[in-house]
């Protein structure tokens, strides 16, 4: 069945192959072309030298700090969503008070709220307590923006451990807490690793939060290293593309060594 | 990317009494209790709640970002009431909503029954149509700006196609490259949920299709769009609640502009609050959102019946 081909799917893939790949293709021949020659053969050209001062430029304009900045909000991120999603899901998932289910309710309702509607009151919040133009003041909201959705998603994983397994831990005398490191968390480790990298995703395009936040360029992060780049340099294409391309290099190599959890990560309950 | 679906009914936790029973006294041995549950839930209050609650009061209040806010009643929502640009913005938003899910919903379930299916080439392609969700938006629209330049990108370099090559200056044209570039960065993210629910479609539908002497366009009209109803609910969502939130990309593509022609209700919240410290009045627009999009996420769930997560499986 289905042998013919379709002509239509393949057209329009086609069309959309050309839309995605053309882009990419002039973000990276751009990157290695000098400023004088890009302007000279225009953005659609085939580069005839190969130069790395755009990205020596990039680096230049304080964009290794940039990513220092970036790497320690992720890994903040990442780790209190580590820290604190856990025990939380556990106890969504075996307890059987009602609090608990209460509170599986409340983050329900907590994935309906986005960023932008708090941003007003958490620049207050976050200027109270003096964490204002910190990487931590970034860390701490973005990681509770997280929480809703890894507990879904790391909840979803738990329940798939079966009650046998629990009742053979209660037998051999086992304490919540050391079922919870003996048996819980070495099979939750899928669930664990896609909401590690949907958090770290959340920590590494942050925009808006580092943006209403932070103001010196010892806490600029990449994406805003980014946007202030392309207000400096606006009329360099070469220099921004090359900047571009280099805020996208962990990601890609997370996709190449790590797709499945990268993916999961990305569609978050999405792809549920 | 801020990800959000309506609430599920939970799936009910492994009950004992419904289940087989559990040896009284064991059991309740490794049970954990509320305490587990604290951390986090101290941390989302403090930090969204919280947070929440503070918009709801510091939209009656007016404040400037320096010294304590002050009460001022209805003021702020009277000036919104009666702010053009207020109006305005809220109608693009629902402009932007309409087009991005006009654009994105066909060309990413096209290509996700596409990627569903058994071509040699699907897998390579599928990689590269896969690449967008690799930028975040901020890199995506500073991306597009630069392609888009009207001196050194590539609307000066094929002036046969884009006249004067000023995109950014007509309203137009402003509104569609902000439409493109949305549809370019998040086509992909629902091509992976049509891909995942065609794929899921059980072949025997198709098989019987085919007995019955049905070609493929009655097919994909009678048995794929039917099937992959819940995923394009769930897509649909996505798609309106990401548009009405939509930020990056009107600030750094248009910055709201030409004047306030593409500045939508979020880019206008941001104006008002962190460009001219209207923080009262930055905090009634937010709330104002939070309404519209959990009204629409709420109808939405409601009119097709999602929330009874009706099974595509009936009749199989």
């Amino acid at each position: 069945m289905r042998t013919r081909p379709n002509y239509i799917a393949g057209a329009a893939v086609t069309v959309w192959l050309l839309i995605v790949a053309l882009p990419l293709y002039v973000m990276v021949a751009a990157s290695v072309q000098s400023r004088t020659e890009f302007s000279a053969n225009g953005p659609l050209s085939v580069p005839t030298s190969l130069t790395f001062e755009n990205f020596l430029l990039v680096f230049d304009s304080g964009f290794g700090k940039y990513f220092l900045n970036t790497f320690l909000v992720t890994a903040g991120v990442v780790g209190i969503v580590l820290l604190v999603v856990p025990p939380l899901s556990y106890a969504i998932v075996r307890s059987q008070s009602r609090g608990t289910t209460l509170i599986f309710r409340f983050f329900l309702l907590g994935l309906a709220i986005p960023v932008q509607a708090v941003i007003v009151p958490m620049f207050y919040l976050i200027n109270s307590v003096g964490l204002y133009d910190t990487l931590l003041g970034i860390i701490l909201p973005t990681a509770a923006f997280a929480l809703p959705i890894c507990t879904l998603i790391l909840s979803g994983t738990m329940r798939d451990i079966t009650p046998e397994l629990y009742e053979a831990m209660s037998v051999d005398g086992a304490s919540t807490a050391r079922t919870f490191l003996r048996l819980v968390l070495p099979l939750s480790k899928g669930g664990l690793s896609t909401i590690a990298v949907f958090a770290a995703l959340q920590g590494w395009n942050g925009f808006l939060l580092p943006l209403i936040l932070t103001q010196s360029e010892s806490t600029k992060v990449i994406t805003l290293g980014l946007f202030n780049f392309q207000t400096q340099y606006g009329i360099n294409v070469p220099g921004i593309l090359a900047a571009v391309m280099l805020s996208m290099v962990p990601v890609l190599l997370v996709y190449l060594f790590a797709r499945r959890a990268l993916v999961q990560g990305l569609m978050g309950v999405g792809g549920k | 990317m801020t990800t959000l679906l309506p609430p599920r009914p939970p799936a009910a936790p492994d009950n004992p009494a419904k289940g087989r029973p559990v040896r009284a006294g064991r059991a309740r041995l490794n049970r954990p209790g509320l305490a587990w549950t604290l951390p986090a839930t101290i941390f989302f209050l403090l930090f969204a709640v919280v947070p929440l609650i503070a918009v709801v009061v510091l939209s009656f209040m007016t404040w400037t970002g320096l010294g304590d806010p002050k009460f001022v009643g209805l003021e702020n929502w009277q000036t919104l009431a009666g702010d053009s640009v207020m109006l305005k913005s809220l109608w693009l938003s629902v402009l932007f909503i309409v087009l991005g899910v006009a654009t994105q919903t066909p060309v990413s379930i096209l290509l996700g029954v596409w990627a569903s299916g058994p071509q040699r080439n699907r897998a390579v392609l599928s990689a590269i149509f896969f690449l967008p969700l690799l930028l975040s938006s901020a890199a995506i629209s500073v991306l597009w700006r630069a392609l888009l330049d009207p001196n050194f990108g590539v609307p000066a370099q094929l002036k046969w196609l884009f006249g004067d090559g000023n995109l950014f200056g007509h309203q137009s044209t402003a509104i569609g490259v902000i439409i493109f570039v949305g549809m370019w960065q998040f086509t992909p993210f629902h091509t992976l949920i049509y891909q995942g629910a065609a794929k899921s479609v059980p072949p025997v539908l198709y098989q019987a299709a085919e007995i019955d002497g049905a070609g493929r366009a009655r097919q994909f009209f009678s048995i794929t769009l039917p099937q992959l109803r819940n995923s394009i609910i769930t897509s649909v969502i996505l798609m309106v609640v990401g548009g009405l939130t939509t930020f990056e990309t009107v600030l750094i593509l248009t910055n709201g502009g030409p004047g306030t022609d593409t500045t939508i209700t979020a880019f206008y919240m941001y104006e008002e609050a962190f460009r001219r410290y209207n923080f009262g009045m930055g905090s009634a627009i937010a709330l104002v959102l939070v309404i519209v999009a959990t009204a629409i996420s709420l109808i939405m769930v409601k009119a097709s019946g999602y929330d009874k997560m009706r099974s595509t499986m009936e009749g199989l």
